[in-house]
Order: C-alpha cells, then sequence, then structure tokens
C-alpha cells in the first residue's frame, strides 16, 4: 500500500508526536520527566509508553490483530486507568493517532486512492479503540474485584472460623459461603 | 471524501492539557478512592488524640478545633526545637531535585506534588510563611504562604500519599529524610484531629487489646490452635506451643496480621514448624499480640506507648530476650527508635541463640533478634534439616521492604535463607533491589482497602521491578519479610503481574523444613497440592512371588 510506504517514512514523527501527545496529559514537570527519563526503572510509566505506542504503529502498518493489539493497549491503559484521568482522557491517545497521522501526511495525499487508503487505516485506529474500551473495563473491574477479595483476605481466618467461608481443595479453595 | 468522514481534527482540537498554574494554586480534588477514611471520634477518644468528631474529607468544614492556626504555628516552632533534623530539613534543602523523581507515588500517580521536594515544601512554604521574617514580609516571593484550611486538605492529601520509605533520602546529597518530614506533618495533623480510621483504629485497638484488630486474648489464642490443626493436617506434626508462660527463654512477636490475614498466616505456620523443629524454649504473649506499631505514624509519643508495651511484657514474663517476626515498621522502630524511647532494655540478656551459640551482637541494645537473622544463623551452622527441592516449582524473587533494608540494613541474610530453601532464587534488578527498593506503595498505614486505586499508583514502580524479573527470569513468587507486604503485594501483583503470587520468607522455610515424624508431604502450607512432592517409591514386591507371577504368565 502507498499510504504505508509514505508513513514508514514519517514513522519518527508521528511516534514522537504521539508520545507528547500522551505525555502531555501530565501536569508540565511530570510530562518533562516522562519524556527524558530514558531506564525502564526510574521511568517505567514514560518507558511503557514509548515501547507500546511504537508496537501499536508496527502493528498498525502490518494490519490490525485484535489478539495482538491486546496485550500492547493493555499495558498503557493499565497504567492510565488507575491514575487520575476520566475515562476519556484515559482514551483519547488512540483517537488522536488519527489526527497525528492525517496532520502528518496531508501534503502528500494527492489522489482519491491515498485518501481511502487514510479512511481504511482510521477505520483500523477505530477498531483498536474500541478494544481500548474493553481493556480499560477489565481494568477497572479489577480494581473492584480486587478490593472485595481483599476484605476477604484480610480477615480470612477470622471469617474461616465464623464459618463465612468455607474450603474446598485445588486452586480455587476459597469460596464464598455467604448465599 | 475526506469532508464526508467523521474528523479526526475534532479530537485534535480537544485540549487535553491540564491547566498551568502555580502549585501554590492547585488545589487536590477529594474524589472516593483518592482519600482515605477520616478517624473515628471513639478511635481518638480511646487515647486521648485531639479532637474526636465525626467527619468527611469530602466536607467542606473539617471541623477544624479554635484557634487551630495557633494549634499549628506551635506544633511547628516546638518540633523545631526538639528535634534538629527537622530544623535541619526545613532550612538546608536547595531543590536540587535529585529527589524529585524517585517517589514510587509521583512515579506511578504523576502528580508532582507527591515528588519529595514539593511534597516537603507543602510544610516548608508554611514554615516559612507563618514561622519566618522573610517569609511574613516577602510570602510567595520568598516561598512562604500562610496557614489555610485549604493548606489542611492539601497537608491530608499528600502527607497521606508518602509511605516514609526514605528512598528519596538515599538520593540527597544533603540526607534529607522526607520521611521525618511527613511524621511532623502528620503529628501537625493529629494535633487538628485529622488522620486516618485506618491508622487510628489499629492505634486504638492496639493500646487497649494488644493487637491491630482488637482481638481478644482467647480468640488469638483460638487463631493460632486453628493453624495447628492445618499444621497437623498437611505436615503431620503436632505442635503445642505456649502462651504467655513465665519463665520462658524467649519472647516471640510476630505482626498480628500473621495470625488472621492471607497469606501472612502461612507464615505464621512457618515460624511454629521452626521453633518446633529446634526444640526452642519460647512463648506467645497474648498482651503483646502485636509487633506492628501504627503509633508511628502517628506521633513520637504514641509510638513510644505502643512500642513499651512489647518491653513490658517481656519484663512481666521473665524472658531473656525477644524474637521478632517478619515485619517492617516494627523493626524501623525498634532499630531505629526502641534504645532512645523505652531503652535501655538492660532488664532483658544478651540475645544468644540457644541452639547455635552465637551471640546476637548487633542486638546489644533493643535484645531484639529478627526472624531472618535467627533463621540464616541456624541454617549457617547446619541446624535445620531442610528439602529446597518442596519449593522447585517456585521461582522466587525477593522485595526488600522499606524498613528492614533502608531502614535496618537487613539485606543478606533474608537472600541466604531462601538460597538455602529453595532451588531457583533470582534476584530483580539493582535500580529496585537493597537500598534502592521500591516501596510496596501502601506502607505507613496507607493499607486501607478504600485507598487501593491509590496503592496501585504507588506500588507501580515495584510492580514493574517484579514484570521484569517475571519476563526475564520467570520468577513466581515474590516473597518478602514485612506483614504489610504481604497483605498489599498480593492485590498489587494480582492487578499488574498476575502469574507472580506472594509470600513470606518463613513460609517457604516452613515448606522445606523435614520435621521429625513427619508424614508425606503432599500438601503445602496453603493445603495446596505441592507440584513439587515426590511421592517415595512404592515398596518392590518380593521377588519370589514376581518370579512366580512371570511363571504364570509364561505358562499362558
Amino acid at each position: 500500500m502507498k499510504l504505508f510506504t509514505i508513513l514508514a517514512k514519517h514513522k519518527k514523527a508521528v511516534l514522537k508526536k504521539w508520545l507528547d501527545s500522551i505525555v502531555e496529559s501530565y501536569p508540565q514537570e511530570t510530562a518533562r520527566f516522562l519524556r527524558n527519563k530514558k531506564d525502564q526503572f526510574a521511568n517505567p510509566v514514560g518507558y511503557t509508553i514509548e515501547v507500546e505506542t511504537e508496537h501499536l504503529f508496527d502493528l498498525l502498518m502490518e494490519g490490525m490483530d485484535r489478539e495482538k493489539v491486546t496485550p500492547y493497549l493493555d499495558r498503557i491503559i493499565r497504567i492510565r486507568a488507575i491514575q487520575d484521568f476520566t475515562p476519556s482522557q484515559a482514551l483519547y491517545f488512540v483517537f488522536a493517532l488519527k489526527y497525528i497521522i492525517r496532520h502528518q501526511v496531508a501534503e502528500e495525499i494527492d489522489s482519491d486512492a491515498l485518501e481511502q487508503e487514510l479512511v481504511d487505516l482510521e477505520a483500523s485506529i477505530d477498531m483498536m479503540a474500541l478494544v481500548a474500551f474493553e481493556v480499560y473495563m477489565a481494568c477497572r473491574e479489577k480494581i473492584y474485584d480486587l478490593r472485595a477479595k481483599e476484605i476477604q483476605q484480610n480477615a480470612y481466618l477470622l471469617l474461616r472460623r465464623a464459618e463465612l467461608i468455607v474450603e474446598k481443595p485445588g486452586k480455587d479453595r476459597i469460596e464464598d459461603n455467604a448465599n | 471524501m475526506a469532508a464526508k468522514t467523521p474528523s479526526p481534527e475534532v479530537v485534535g482540537q480537544v485540549d487535553h492539557h491540564p491547566p498551568r498554574k502555580g502549585w501554590m494554586d492547585t488545589k487536590p480534588e477529594f474524589k472516593p478512592g483518592n482519600y482515605l477514611y477520616a478517624a473515628q471520634p471513639q478511635n481518638l477518644e480511646g487515647v486521648g488524640l485531639a479532637n474526636p468528631r465525626t467527619w468527611n474529607p469530602l466536607d467542606d468544614d473539617w471541623q477544624l478545633p479554635a484557634d487551630w492556626k495557633g494549634t499549628v504555628r506551635e506544633g511547628i516552632a516546638e518540633r523545631l526545637q526538639r528535634y534538629r533534623s527537622f530544623k535541619l530539613f526545613m532550612d538546608i534543602c536547595v531543590r536540587c531535585g535529585a529527589c524529585a523523581d524517585k517517589c514510587h507515588f509521583f512515579i506511578g500517580s504523576g502528580d508532582p506534588k507527591n515528588m519529595p521536594v514539593l511534597r516537603a515544601e507543602l510544610l516548608r512554604s508554611v514554615y516559612r510563611g507563618e514561622l519566618k521574617t522573610a517569609g511574613k514580609i516577602l510570602g510567595k516571593m520568598a516561598g512562604g504562604r500562610k496557614l489555610t484550611e485549604d493548606v489542611i486538605k492539601e497537608w491530608f492529601y499528600y502527607f497521606f500519599q508518602c509511605t516514609e520509605c526514605r528512598r528519596c533520602s538515599v538520593f540527597c546529597p544533603y540526607g534529607i529524610d522526607t520521611a521525618e518530614i511527613t511524621i511532623m506533618a502528620r503529628e501537625l495533623l493529629n494535633l487538628l484531629g485529622c488522620n486516618i480510621d485506618w491508622i487510628a483504629g489499629p492505634v486504638n485497638n492496639c493500646f487497649h487489646n494488644g493487637n491491630h484488630l482488637g482481638l481478644q486474648p482467647h480468640t488469638f489464642k483460638e487463631n493460632v490452635e486453628y493453624l495447628l490443626d492445618d499444621i497437623e493436617e498437611y505436615v503431620g506434626v503436632k505442635i503445642e506451643p505456649t502462651f504467655n508462660r513465665k519463665g520462658a527463654e524467649i519472647l516471640f512477636i510476630t505482626p498480628s496480621g500473621d495470625v488472621f490475614a492471607e497469606p501472612g498466616i502461612f507464615t505464621f505456620m512457618g515460624y511454629l514448624m521452626l521453633f518446633e523443629h529446634i526444640g526452642l524454649d519460647y512463648t506467645w504473649s497474648t498482651y503483646a499480640s502485636e509487633g506492628g506499631n501504627f503509633g508511628f505514624f502517628t506521633s513520637h509519643e504514641m509510638m513510644k506507648r505502643l512500642n513499651a508495651k512489647m518491653y513490658h511484657e517481656a519484663k512481666r514474663l521473665g524472658v531473656k530476650w525477644i524474637l521478632g517476626g517478619e515485619c517492617g515498621h516494627m523493626w524501623r522502630v525498634v532499630h531505629q527508635y526502641m534504645d532512645t524511647m523505652n531503652g535501655p532494655a538492660d532488664f532483658l540478656e544478651m540475645p544468644i541463640n540457644p541452639v547455635t551459640g552465637t551471640v546476637f551482637n548487633n542486638a546489644s541494645a533493643t535484645k531484639m533478634v529478627h526472624i531472618t537473622e535467627f533463621t540464616a544463623d541456624l541454617i549457617k551452622n547446619d541446624k535445620l534439616n531442610l528439602d529446597p527441592s518442596q519449593n522447585d516449582h517456585l521461582t522466587v524473587t525477593f522485595h526488600d521492604s522499606c524498613n528492614t533494608s533502608r531502614g535496618m540494613g537487613l539485606l543478606e541474610e533474608p537472600r541466604y535463607v531462601m538460597n538455602k530453601v529453595c532451588n531457583n532464587f533470582v534476584d530483580m534488578a539493582p535500580q529496585v533491589t537493597r537500598e534502592n527498593t521500591f516501596c510496596c506503595g501502601s506502607g505507613s498505614g496507607l493499607n486501607a482497602g478504600e485507598y487501593l486505586e491509590m496503592r496501585m499508583r504507588g506500588g507501580l514502580p515495584r510492580a514493574n521491578g517484579v514484570k521484569r524479573v517475571h519476563e526475564d527470569k520467570g520468577a513466581n513468587m515474590l516473597a518478602c519479610v514485612c506483614a504489610i507486604d504481604r497483605a498489599v503485594l498480593t492485590p498489587l501483583m494480582e492487578y499488574w503481574v498476575p502469574d507472580v503470587d506472594c509470600c513470606g520468607v518463613s513460609e517457604l522455610v516452613g515448606n522445606a523444613l523435614v520435621m521429625e515424624g513427619q508424614g508425606e508431604r503432599e500438601y503445602n502450607l496453603r493445603g495446596e497440592e505441592n507440584p513439587s512432592y515426590v511421592p517415595p517409591p512404592e515398596p518392590e514386591e518380593p521377588e519370589g512371588e514376581g518370579e512366580a507371577e512371570a511363571g504364570e504368565e509364561g505358562a499362558e
């Protein structure tokens, strides 16, 4: 596809703008840190965003695949799902890619065929967004699930002694007996 | 064509930049999930803390006491007099920024007020604005600001996002310990009755009943007995420990979480087995039934009161010395504060391991020895019968708890023990272990349920270290020597690295111990089938019969 050849040329610029658009959703001082500190242990958030946005971009060029895109999105969204963001703030970065790509290659879209390719690519990004919703919800649901579980674990033995939970052998041996 | 498709420019026009305002003008927004519940009045009344009332951080009016500003001003002035370190820390910061990006809460939340330098500035600005001449006159120009209710709310919001882990202090060229600034700020908040219930409740319970949950002596004892039944079932050994026995050689104290919370109870079973294995002359106390000291997160006075009961109990029982279980801040209090607060413990004797004869000179002041040092000494002297292959299904990595690593230098002992009780131990990267360890994100009383989401932020850098060692070296078990860690790393792992479980070091020891008279170890201490269990070979049938059978088959 001709568009992909053009985009490959612009990969670095697109990724930089995409990264900027994500880190700039944080306060100024934090954005500076996220962008500049390169160590994966000292700056796990910035590192993850940088690595996974590239994975996502490459996958877009290969052809969107629901299964493959999920772990890449997960690593970014898992972080933003527990930070101080509303759902739209947490996920807008997927949609931002459409804007970034269109602006980056605007001058080179000189035929209807290319325009169609761009629309198709945007449809792939929309699919990425749909998967992003699912990943986000799964993260939030996990938080609620963990809260409920923690209450049980923190007083595990007392609940067991009061026969409010019973045991069964095997991995999922704790079962809620409240019902 | 482009005009007909939904324009992505709509997205592009939305400004996602947060508003650019100075830090003094940016106020925290309290929302369910990002604040801790307020202390209930009865928990403050129970230990004589100020301004007991029913309130909620979401309220506009926090019902601060009359002349609260005077109380805070005097509180700061008094502490500047009492603690030279506090005075120094208020004055010497040059804002070099070395600490700025070292805080796990900053890294995980992205909130700049979690940069240690800025967190300290929350208090320093008031110190300048209310107590220093330049700040009083020049205000903001001299980095000063006046006390307002908003300042108190901001303190409550951010000083309960610091876990007092002291990672930032490792990087400060002046050695400023931001944890101590948080400790002071929390003391000041306590003068106004602005504490959290997750701290005030355990403090009140511990003071009156001996442990955080307020377990009565008989309940404590029954819980232990319940665990003894489990040991009998899974290990095949009956253990009969003693409680409140006068004249025992050693008093053992551990965080009470180990007696009722999962997975702490499995660590507790490990202790019981270890002491039985070596025939230790020790006793449990149902009064000093808590090693944890949430007074440490309240005020110096409260820390002293709760620490004292362990030593009173040791005196009452007439033991020679105290052995302490796997706990974080209990050890920080013992190691750094006990001797000057409640010492000297001269009614106790220099701790000597009765099995190996090792003298624990390092504990000469406090007379209290860490279980991991004790276990390491037993292993070093070849006093334990161990089968590390029982842990072969595990690839274990280790979380250095802030309090035991940075707070008391317990770095090698746990690793030594784990290498002896497991065949597969792998360390995390040096940037995130030992003195550089990242906090679990829930220490210093922040491990409350309502705070889970914030804890996921604070624990992100720790989880990131585990994630790497899981992906690179296959780690599937995160061991630690702290009860809060055991409780909070479990959900932290489940969110960030779900293939990694969490346990105490003594649980690994318990699973590897070969007990005298034990049954088949098909189950581990969690009651799960042990994947590493190898059944004994079937007894060979007598030769004669075998031949006869073969003969018969041949005949057919």
